[in-house]
């Protein structure tokens, strides 16, 4: 075991060297890195490994058991078609944030105490945060900007529950919590900004089309997938997370239909994805974690599938819209055949990946006599074939002929796509392979004619809604726009408490500038330019107006001057003062 | 990879003509009514009772389709759609 190196240390030490290397030495070792990685991950036995003493407690940087080794399995597969996909970029930021990003990923899979999984959870965020920023656009920036602030208020969130945690057990592993105490909200609040949660979701949709076209491709894997992973470790058969995955399985897909920019359509359909992922892990039983799991491999491929054929698309043509593309199918047609099989996949046609787990979710809802759940769910199938499946291939590759021409995809590309396509369909077709690897023992078997009847009538209908409600011209037409969503609050809300708080501090603070600053001290120093004389005059005005007596009011007050500035009171005034300030202490300390 | 030509005066292209979209269409109809036709003689096995009842799958497939993009076009877009520069102000 020890001829091994922690899973983590390849991809990020090896990342981090990227940029000492150029040209093909480069693009080798940008491919090779993800395999070194994989063949070190297959000589570690199952057990924790590298555990060393920390503040009292211990770290391990690696625990493997099944759940974590089907994460760290995929992740490696992913980052090296991720990899494969991005060979053309030689950016140096984009290179060793994209390698980074993915050991990052695998690290906090492996993480076997809080520790080291908030170290790779927040590698996580600043690499993520270079691969938005990598677009250098003003749009890109602002973005990465937010979706950086966002995951450190997560992190933050999620470090203040570990600390509590760890001080209320007395134990930093990161195994089950349950949801009860402070502490385990806030990590699980942590962990749901990252997953995608409803209202905390807008960091997703708002910077992963922003990213570069490679970027995307690495953003859409990791990070919603590994908090699907602490989701699946910490909190299985949590209540709250079948309302919170029922909520992002379908609100997601009302947004897809209406947006326009493709790699935001697909954006929205990742939320509604990881849905199904957190409700499997809700509702807790054996088969719905391994359906949560295994959709959550599956996903990685026909999502990344997805992602990279827009992402071939804008790279051919530079743009993205729907309002722009159409009729691609004639210069693009491998890519438009790939993006078709990731479409099939997602929607869950049988023979291909999303069939064979998202049953699993399903049938777990409807043993557990969840209704309700079942509904919305069922629903939200029929409406991921909606958006993702016709939508995203029919307007970037049919729809109306927008008169581009452009090459097909660069062959590394092509090469990319071709393998997620092929394993989609392997998957599919051999669905015993990805269960034999689940965390539990399963003889789960989707083809049944049942299943495979009623799964083809719901897709098959979907589609003719789709064909009857685009000849009848009541689809919604796409349209150049933006969609406000829950970003709105920290994007133009926020300044409106911003604009409130300019009024009423900056008010407060005005005013107490006018009084203070400029009123009250020019008074001040007036009096003490001369104290002693000043105290005569107005001792002598008062009196004055007392009495009624006003003689000889014009001249005792220039003789108070005058003595004034000649200088013949005595110092005795100076100290006058003094007397009553401490008189006036002692007195408020006595009160008290 | 593709050796389509890159010129405007190409060959009219597969979905360029008119009756290869309405087979498309036709296709779609055949599956339509095929997938009826065998609900009519199977009998589905499900978990809950409506599972099984005639064509329950194609009814909720259809409604649930038709209702995201009315409630989408209708109540959603209206409320939310913004121009492009709406928070570059």
């Amino acid at each position: 075991m020890i001829n091994a190196l922690p899973p983590a240390v390849i991809l990020i030490l090896g990342g981090l060297l990227i940029p000492l290397f150029k040209g093909r030495t480069r693009q080798a070792l940008l491919l090779l890195l993800p395999v070194i990685s994989f063949i070190n991950l297959l000589q570690l036995p199952h057990g924790s490994h590298w555990v060393y003493p920390f503040l009292g407690d211990q770290i391990i940087l690696a625990r493997v058991d099944k759940l974590s080794l089907i994460f760290g399995y995929i992740f490696h597969l992913v980052a090296f078609l991720s990899a494969l996909y991005a060979l053309h970029v030689k950016d140096s930021v984009q290179n060793v944030a994209g390698t980074v990003y993915a050991g990052a990923a695998i690290g906090a899979v492996f993480a076997g105490d809080m520790f080291t999984l908030f170290v790779f959870w927040e590698m996580l965020t600043i690499s993520a945060t270079f691969l938005i920023l990598a677009r250098r656009t003003e749009r890109a920036l602002s973005a990465g900007f937010r979706y950086f602030m966002v995951h450190v208020a997560g992190g933050l969130c999620l470090l203040a529950g570990i600390i509590m945690h760890i001080s209320q057990t007395g134990s930093a592993a990161f195994d089950l919590i349950g949801l009860g105490t402070t502490a385990s909200w806030l990590i699980f609040v942590g962990i749901g900004v990252n997953c995608a949660w409803p209202f905390l979701h807008p960091w997703l949709t708002d910077s992963y089309p922003e990213a570069t076209i490679t970027g995307t491709i690495f953003l859409s894997a990791f990070t919603t997938k590994t908090a699907i992973y602490a989701l699946a470790r910490a909190f299985p058969g949590t209540e709250e997370l079948i309302f919170i995955g029922g909520a992002m399985a379908a609100f997601p897909i009302f947004y897809a239909v209406i947006e326009n920019d493709l790699r935001r359509v697909l954006a929205y359909s990742l939320i509604n994805q990881v849905g199904f992922m957190v409700v499997g892990i809700g509702i807790g039983t054996a088969l719905s974690i391994n359906g949560a799991v295994a959709h959550a491999f599956n996903d990685l491929l026909f999502k990344g599938l997805l992602f990279m054929t827009m992402g071939a698309v804008m790279y051919r043509t530079g743009k993205i819209n729907a309002t722009d593309l159409g009729g691609l199918y004639k210069s693009m047609p491998w890519t438009c055949g790939f993006c078709i099989v990731g479409a099939a996949s997602i929607s869950a046609f049988p023979l291909f990946s999303g069939f064979v787990s998202k049953s699993m979710v399903m049938e777990a809802a409807a043993l557990g006599d969840m209704r309700w759940l079942w509904f919305i769910l069922l629903f939200a199938s029929a409406g991921v074939f909606h958006h993702a499946g016709i939508k995203i291939p029919f307007f970037a590759f049919f729809s109306h002929d927008s008169g581009i021409r452009c090459k097909e995809a660069p062959p590394h590309m092509l090469l990319a796509m071709g393998i997620s396509a092929v394993l989609c369909i392997l998957i599919g077709c051999f669905p015993q392979y990805l269960y034999s690897m689940l965390p539990y023992a399963t003889d789960y078997q989707p083809y049944s004619i049942s299943h495979v009847l009623a799964q083809s009538q719901l897709l098959v209908f979907s589609a003719l809604a789709f064909t009857l409600l685009l000849l009848a011209g009541i689809y919604p037409a796409e349209i150049r726009s933006l969609n406000v969503d829950a970003d709105w609050i920290y994007r133009k809300g926020c300044r409106q408490i911003y604009r409130f708080c300019k009024w009423a501090f900056n008010g407060v603070n005005d005013w107490a500038d006018r009084i203070f600053v400029q009123q009250f001290t020019k008074l001040l120093a007036q009096f003490f330019e001369e104290p002693g004389g000043n105290i005569q005059k107005h001792g002598y005005r008062l009196l004055v107006e007392a009495t009624g007596i006003d003689d000889h009011q014009e001249q005792a007050i220039e003789q108070i001057d005058r003595r004034s500035r000649s200088a013949a009171y005595p110092v005795g005034v100076g100290v006058l003062l003094a007397v009553m300030i401490l008189a006036l202490v002692s007195l408020l300390l006595y009160l008290r | 990879m593709s050796k389509h030509p890159i010129s405007i005066d190409e060959e009219l292209a597969m979905f360029d003509k008119p009756q290869n979209v309405k087979r498309v269409l036709y296709a779609l109809y055949t599956c339509v009514v095929l997938l009826l036709a065998v609900d009519l003689f199977y009998h589905k096995h499900g978990i809950f009772t409506w599972e099984s009842s005639f064509a329950f799958y194609s009814v909720y497939g259809f409604v649930a389709c038709v209702i995201l993009v009315i409630i989408a076009k209708y109540v959603l877009r209206p409320l939310v759609m913004r121009k492009e520069d709406y928070y570059n102000d």
